[in-house]
């Protein structure tokens, strides 16, 4: 198939940016859709023209590198999936695709659809963990973790912290992320104690690192591609209430 | 020369506990003052900052992605073994460590692999600690499920994703550790080059990716745990950038490279879909616990829809050449199972390249939602990349490189023959020999990061003083200035070919020659095809862009660089290695029907390869294997 693509080129932080035009001819249907833009950059290389410039890594769904806006939607809409899973034959001939960054003002441009999400580290810095050191913790099994709250801990941990949450909220907030983490360690006895502090501390440095508040768009579930559920949202306000009594 | 690693002496049980007993301690008061730059964050290096940041130490780590949390070990998904023995079905560390052995195929040292199974217990627990959500029972008991090469249930997991929560266990460590301030992290950096003076390793060179600017980082000790090299094949299991550059910069340097030619490849990924693709994606071991090998008898079923081909015309191969592990035969021996088959013109799917994994036999016998309980994500990724549904069709699948159990050679304390230079998990060549089992590297990462470095690494930096050489030394300088002159060296060739397209030929000519079988005529073909693509890199390559800058060509063709010269020290290693064992099969070394043939009398040793020049004839230098506690014998899994 033949496809138009519309692509968000900019040199750099300080660089207005626009959208470029390019073709992307003969593309398979088995192809993803990075292999559709390997494609493209291939044939701009060959021209003497600047690749595009995009994140990946693991190309299967895990890493979290990817993070392209497709036709207006975070990882393209289709459910549960990233950019790197998403493949050609959810397309056809003839097609315009638009592709463009993340944005947000916590999200700064790098180059081209390359954003900086180093505010995602700090609010994992201010609290995402269990305060146990290396070495002199019980056995595994001391701890009873019933079937039913380690499937909870679970769906909130895949989480794979790629941000398409903040890019899909019109408040750009970072509320889905910092939720997941803080209901996966809330409802395990190993995170129990720390909770007040974390969800204080971690909701405190979402504001600081410049993500808006969640005002129930539920936008970031439907764009989330590990379908992380917008009740974890409703569980950290939970906790964060606790935490003020 | 005879290679010493250093391994401790006296009854096996008690080696690692006298081995830690005997190393010297840092005065706590003094690690603030030692500098550790430590380059990875996956499993190994993230466990390893977090480990010895929290001793006290002054940690700086590095990572080429945006977050260490992306590390490759974040695409684990099936599980990681420890000898809890929980299910109580005769599991044991002394079992754990002679399953390795013998699946390494006698070509590990036995203390190190000694070491790895006793502390795999410890690392459940740290895991539990750190709220990583493993599967769990009913009643709250940790679960646990069978991996290849193994005849009790060890292995635990979190659904598909293993490797994604031992990673953001240790992450979260490491973030801790980060707002404690004990560590620094650097990501989007690349290291480039190992600084060594006087024979020491003293610091590192790496590139802002950002920025484009060369820096320069010292250290009283530099940690490698930089992951595997298989994109050497450029289609691989491995992320896009993984790479062996910062191995290879150290092997440049005159850090040994320990066995090369042991490479993985795994027996599930999905089979390649055409020319244009950019990597392979492993369908996890633990779907052979449930799924049935099968291509049909006859050749011409192979086109029939699986459906149509009826039961007695089906051959289980792995399940009738080897009736006691049956589908759970060790992964060397199941890919190159599948390779017969299709060699044997009976593949199925696109290019006859591919055999069938089948769920009917236990979706009969258990469901098709416990099914999709155990496996639902993976079934589900399959169906993305395929628009197949494997639950109501068999998976295809074949066999691509996925593991690299050579790596720079160190000895038991984990440090190369470079004093001040430690290597830690997929990176170094320790304990997996020629072949590594299931679920055993994740255990291996951890291992290495949170219950051997902190204490193997202390003994070296107890005999120096700190910070007696900085930035400004002239070792760093001329460091910085090859690093430099190297990045506009490929910027400036203005060829016709692209990075990929090159690595592309290389991976091919690997894949071909230096793959799932190798021949005296395949590897020297390849020696032969190495050099010319090498050469032709540097004449006719076109890297775009400029140096100070993002510039992911320039990024991939320094990776590539490195990997044509290593290309050429794996297939020599191969080459030299006349024997099969593990994941290495000499075509000429094999018995009547098909099984590897060691030669212990001949080959029962580490090769380590000195590096000497590009083009340049390397030195072998030998680690010879004594075998005092599991007895030396044919492997056998029928
Ligand atoms: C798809 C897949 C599935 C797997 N499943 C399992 C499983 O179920 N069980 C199991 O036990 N094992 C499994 N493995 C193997 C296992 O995941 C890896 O061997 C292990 O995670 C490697 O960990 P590591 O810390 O050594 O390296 P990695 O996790 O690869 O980390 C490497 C680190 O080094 C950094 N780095 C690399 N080069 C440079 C450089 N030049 N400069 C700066 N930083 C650099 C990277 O940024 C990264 O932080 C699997 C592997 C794959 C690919
Ligand atoms: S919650 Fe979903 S969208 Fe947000 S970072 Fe996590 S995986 Fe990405
Ligand atoms: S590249 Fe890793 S999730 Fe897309």
């Amino acid at each position: 198939m033949n496809l138009t693509l519309h692509v968000w080129r900019q040199k750099g932080p300080e660089d207005k940016g626009k959208l470029e035009t390019y073709q992307a001819k003969n593309i398979s249907e088995d192809q993803s859709f990075l292999e559709m833009l390997d494609d493209v950059n291939e044939d701009l290389i060959k021209t003497g023209k600047d690749p595009i410039a995009f994140d990946h890594d693991c190309r299967e769904g895990i890493c979290g590198m990817c993070s392209q806006v497709i036709n207006g939607k975070p990882h393209g809409g289709q459910e549960r999936t990233t950019v790197c899973q998403l493949h050609m034959r959810e397309f056809k001939d003839g097609d315009e695709i638009f592709i463009e960054p993340w944005r947000a003002k916590a999200f700064p441009v790098q180059k081209d659809l390359i954003v900086d999400r180093s505010a995602l580290e700090k609010i994992m810095q201010a609290g995402g963990y269990t305060s146990c050191h290396t070495g002199g913790v019980a056995d595994g099994n001391a701890l009873l973790i019933p079937k039913p709250t380690a499937d909870y801990a679970m769906d909130a941990a895949e989480c794979i912290g790629c941000g398409a949450c903040v890019a899909s909220c019109p408040n750009s907030s970072a509320m889905l992320y910092t939720s997941a983490k803080v209901s996966q360690l809330a409802v395990l006895p190993q995170g129990k104690g720390e909770a007040k502090a974390r969800v204080k501390e971690m909701t405190d440095t979402l504001l600081t690192e410049g993500f808006g508040n969640c005002t129930n768009h539920y936008e970031c579930q439907e764009a989330c591609p590990k379908g992380i559920s917008v009740k974890f949202i409703a569980k950290l306000n939970r906790e964060y209430l606790k935490s003020l009594a | 020369m005879i290679l010493d690693g250093k391994t401790p002496t006296g009854p096996i049980e008690k080696s690692w506990d006298k081995a830690r007993f005997d190393m010297k301690l840092v005065n706590p008061a003094n690690k603030r003052k030692f500098k550790i730059l430590m380059v990875g964050t996956g499993l190994a290096g993230g466990a390893g900052a977090a480990s010895l940041g929290e001793l006290g130490y002054n940690v700086e780590a590095f990572c080429y992605q945006d977050s260490a949390r992306r590390a490759h070990s974040i695409a684990a998904q099936g599980g990681i073994n420890a000898a809890k023995n929980y299910p109580n079905d005769g599991d044991s560390i002394y079992r754990l460590f002679y399953d390795t052995i013998k699946g390494g195929d006698f070509r590990a040292r036995e203390a190190d692999v000694w070491r790895l199974a006793q502390v795999s217990n410890n690392i459940i627990d740290q895991c539990v600690a750190q709220g990583v959500p493993f599967a769990r029972d009913y009643a709250g008991y940790l679960d646990n499920r069978s991996f290849g090469g193994a005849q009790v249930s060890r292995t635990f997991y979190a659904r598909g994703q293993t490797g994604q929560q031992l990673l953001l266990g240790a992450y979260s460590a490491l973030s801790r550790q980060v707002k404690a301030g004990t560590v620094k992290m650097h990501p989007r950096t690349e290291m480039l080059d190992l600084v060594v003076v006087d024979g020491v390793a003293k610091g590192i060179t790496v590139r802002n990716l950002i920025t484009g600017k060369i820096e320069s980082h010292w250290g009283d000790a530099v940690v490698l745990a930089t992951g595997g090299y298989v994109n050497v094949f450029y289609l691989s299991t491995n992320a896009m950038g993984c790479s062996v550059t910062a191995a290879w910069k150290a092997a440049k340097k005159g850090a040994y490279f320990a066995n090369p030619c042991y490479t993985q490849i795994h027996p599930t990924c999905i089979p390649q879909h055409g020319d244009k693709q950019s990597k392979l994606t492993l369908m996890s071991e633990s779907l052979r616990n449930d799924g049935r090998c099968w291509v049909p008898k006859n050749e011409a079923d192979c086109d029939k829809a699986p459906g149509d081909v009826p039961e007695e015309d089906r051959d289980y191969y792995l399940e009738r050449k080897y009736p006691s592990f049956g589908n759970l035969a060790p992964r060397d021996i199941a890919s190159r199972a599948a390779k017969e088959q299709c060699d044997d013109n009976r593949g199925v799917g696109p290019g006859k390249r591919g055999v069938y994994l089948d769920y009917q036999t236990a979706i009969d016998r258990v469901g098709e939602a416990t099914i999709a309980e155990r496996y639902g994500n993976l079934f589900e990724m399959y169906e993305k990349i395929t628009a197949e549904n494997a639950y109501k069709r068999p998976m295809r699948i074949y066999p691509a490189p996925h593991y690299s159990m050579g790596g720079l050679w160190v000895d038991y304390q984990c440090q190369s023959n470079i004093p001040g230079l430690f290597v830690l998990g997929e990176a170094n060549f320790s304990v997996h020999g020629a072949n590594r089992l299931g679920a055993s590297a994740l255990m291996q990462g951890l291992a290495d990061g949170y219950f051997v470095i902190p204490y193997t690494i202390a003994p070296y930096l107890a005999s120096i003083t700190p910070g007696t050489v900085k930035e400004d030394h002239p070792a760093f300088k001329e460091s910085v200035e090859q690093v430099e002159a190297q990045i506009n060296k490929m910027l400036n060739i203005n060829g016709k070919k692209t990075v990929s397209e090159l690595h592309r030929e290389l991976g091919t000519v690997m894949w071909e020659d230096v793959g799932m079988a190798r021949s005296d005529a395949s590897l020297k073909n390849a020696l032969k095809r190495i050099p010319e693509i090498r050469d032709e890199f540097w004449n006719n390559v076109n890297v775009t862009g400029e140096p100070g800058e993002i510039n992911q060509q320039l990024e991939n063709a320094g990776r590539l660089a490195d990997f044509l010269e290593f290309a050429e020290i794996f297939a020599k290693d191969a080459l030299h290695r006349e024997e099969s064992c593990g994941g290495h099969f000499r075509t000429e070394h094999q018995t009547d029907d098909g099984e590897a043939m060691r030669d212990d009398e001949n080959f029962c040793y580490v090769g380590a390869w000195e590096f000497k020049g590009v083009g340049v004839e390397p030195e072998l230098h030998k680690e010879p294997l004594k075998f005092e506690n599991v007895k030396l014998a044919v492997r056998s899994y029928k």
